[in-house]
């Protein structure tokens, strides 16, 4: 969003932010120059044709520790979106395979967090991304599911986000947490609002 | 899906028309009716608007040769032909209307006004209007700046190439996109000595056999990737790019349902057409001035992370005499007599 546009290249510049831009690395691999010993590209996959993230996830645990030693904190890796790797041939069980090491080296090692996008449906047919959207739900401790109105289209309303918080302790067997706001998208932001409490509403 | 900003009003509403300019959307999909009669229609369209606009055209095909597709595109109509036919069209719903028995229960919209005819000048206007039973001259063809595809011309010019471990057909056209790119400068690698201009990129029936992919015709296709990772990768040429695509697909000949779901993730802009040759909707009186419908799959919201579903869900396509028109149906409720009509007309801007 524009909004976020200059800081977020300010912390690319700082180090701050590391960006994989996986439809221009994908170019690089398949239009690009051969590429020098040493260096592999993280969507080296693609073009072999094969299943195996590893490569993906050495650029993303290299790029964490790098910035390890700087006074970043508490690293975040953020996926947009992982339903894609399906489609460029990669195995479910390697998508989160990846996933699982990441969250070894990102959330146990480092004590960061990882915000994993992936898309889904109720009527969905595409069992693979199924498989791997109900994995993520069963590891994640929070969930925000956002769609459309079941009633349809609004315009003052676009849709409902659904907020899913895991109870902390599986032991204790506390409930999940369960919080449902409808939201509006505006040009430079976003409004939040409880069911049924729309400006256009009230 | 819309607009000239012209014609708007109907005598039940006063709404806004959504205006969606497909040219800010690099790729968009546009799934074929069973014989490919209409979208072949729009995707006419779609290159003839890139001719009028000025922009250079990418045209590929396995079947069919590009310069003959080129022939075929509709002409744009005059100014002169635009007034008398949106003419046309206003005594048309003039006399239907006072033909009609006063309504009854609905009288509160019976003062509401006509519709108002304004044609702005064509710099001003957003897209153009084409007849479809005439051509585009041959002037107007070669004073615009196109490259062809043409599958079979390409594997017998170019028999060996690097594989990138997808479909053939689908590999030849990459490079052949990524070619045209960059040599014209569209990537911005090396400053375009004109203005900038954008590339329009048609691409027909892909998916089909005739682009060496056999996802038409088994349910689990031997490379059941190829065409997502080309729409991928297009996506990323697009992205990189001053470019806007059209692709046609034979979606009702693509068995697995998962395919489908991705293709339409990969993808801007989603659009069904469906029409009524050969069902039975075609004798339906409801649909009798129709040929088809369209279903909105996908329209990109910006700022959001999911899709927007379009309010309208009911539209309905005819091509009568030249030109091309996208109805809304709505249901007059509180007139239960009157059966279901249609209003509401959109005009497709490519």
């Amino acid at each position: 969003m524009r909004l976020y546009q200059n800081s977020l290249t300010a912390a690319k510049e700082r180090g701050q932010l590391v960006f994989l831009e996986g439809l221009k690395s994908c170019f690089d691999v398949l239009f690009g120059e051969e590429q020098h010993v040493g260096q592999t590209n993280p969507l080296q996959f693609v073009s072999e044709n094969g299943s195996n993230l590893k490569t993906m996830y050495e650029f993303v645990r290299t790029s964490l520790i790098a910035s390890g030693s700087d006074s970043w904190k508490c690293p975040v890796l953020l996926v947009d979106d992982l339903s894609i790797l399906l489609s460029l041939g990669v195995r479910p069980v390697d998508v989160l395979d990846f996933i699982h090491y990441c969250r070894v080296a990102v959330c146990s090692q480092l004590k960061g967090n990882i915000v994993v996008l992936v898309h889904s449906s109720d009527d969905s047919e595409d069992e693979e991304n199924e498989l791997v959207v109900n994995s993520l739900c069963h590891q994640s401790n929070l969930i925000l599911w956002a769609e459309g109105l079941a009633t349809g289209f609004c315009k003052d309303v676009h849709g409902q986000l659904k907020i899913i918080q895991k109870g902390s302790s599986e032991l204790k067997a506390e409930r999940n947490l369960l919080q449902i706001y409808q939201y509006k998208i505006q040009d430079k932001n976003v409004t939040f609002f409880a069911r049924g409490m729309s400006a256009a509403v009230l | 899906l819309l607009g000239p900003t012209y014609g708007t009003g109907s005598i039940l509403e006063n709404t806004t028309l959504e205006v969606l300019d497909f040219n800010l959307l690099p790729s968009s999909l546009n799934l074929e009716d069973k014989y490919g009669i209409y979208s072949n229609l729009l995707f006419k369209y779609f290159l003839a608007e890139g001719i009028v606009c000025g922009h250079n055209l990418f045209v590929a095909s396995a079947k069919e040769d590009p310069a003959d597709i080129l022939k075929e595109l509709p002409a744009p109509l005059s100014d002169d032909a635009l007034k008398n036919q949106v003419d046309e069209k206003e005594t048309a719903i003039k006399s239907k209307q006072e033909s009609q028995e006063s309504m009854k229960i609905a009288w509160r919209y019976q003062n509401l006004p006509r519709i108002e005819v304004n044609i702005p000048a064509a710099s001003a206007r957003f897209g153009h209007y084409y007849d479809v039973s005439k051509v585009v001259s041959p002037e107007l063809l070669q004073s615009t700046k196109w490259h062809r595809f043409f599958l079979p011309e390409e594997m017998s010019l170019h028999p060996e190439i690097k594989t990138c471990n997808m479909t053939c057909g689908y590999t030849r056209l990459l490079q052949s996109i990524q070619r045209i790119i960059y040599q014209e400068g569209f990537d911005g690698s090396y400053p375009q000595k004109k203005q900038k201009n954008i590339l329009r990129i048609g691409i027909q029936s892909l998916g089909s056999v005739l682009w060496g992919d056999d996802i038409c015709c088994a349910h689990n296709p031997e490379d059941i990737y190829s065409l997502t990772k080309f729409l991928y990768v297009l996506r990323g040429l697009l992205r990189m790019s001053l470019s806007a695509c059209i692709i046609t697909m034979p979606a009702h000949l693509i068995q697995n349902k998962a395919i489908m779901e991705r293709v339409t993730n990969l993808s801007d802009t989603v659009v069904g057409l469906e029409s009524f040759i050969g069902s039975e909707r075609e004798t339906n009186p409801l649909y009798k001035d129709y040929q088809g419908l369209i279903h909105v799959h996908k329209i990109p919201q910006l700022n959001s992370l999911i899709c927007d579903v379009s309010g309208t869900k009911d539209l309905a396509f005819r091509l009568k005499r030249k030109l091309f028109t996208i109805e809304v149906r709505e249901t007059v409720f509180f007139h239960y007599l009157e059966p279901e009509r249609w209003s509401k007309s959109y005009h497709l801007v490519l």
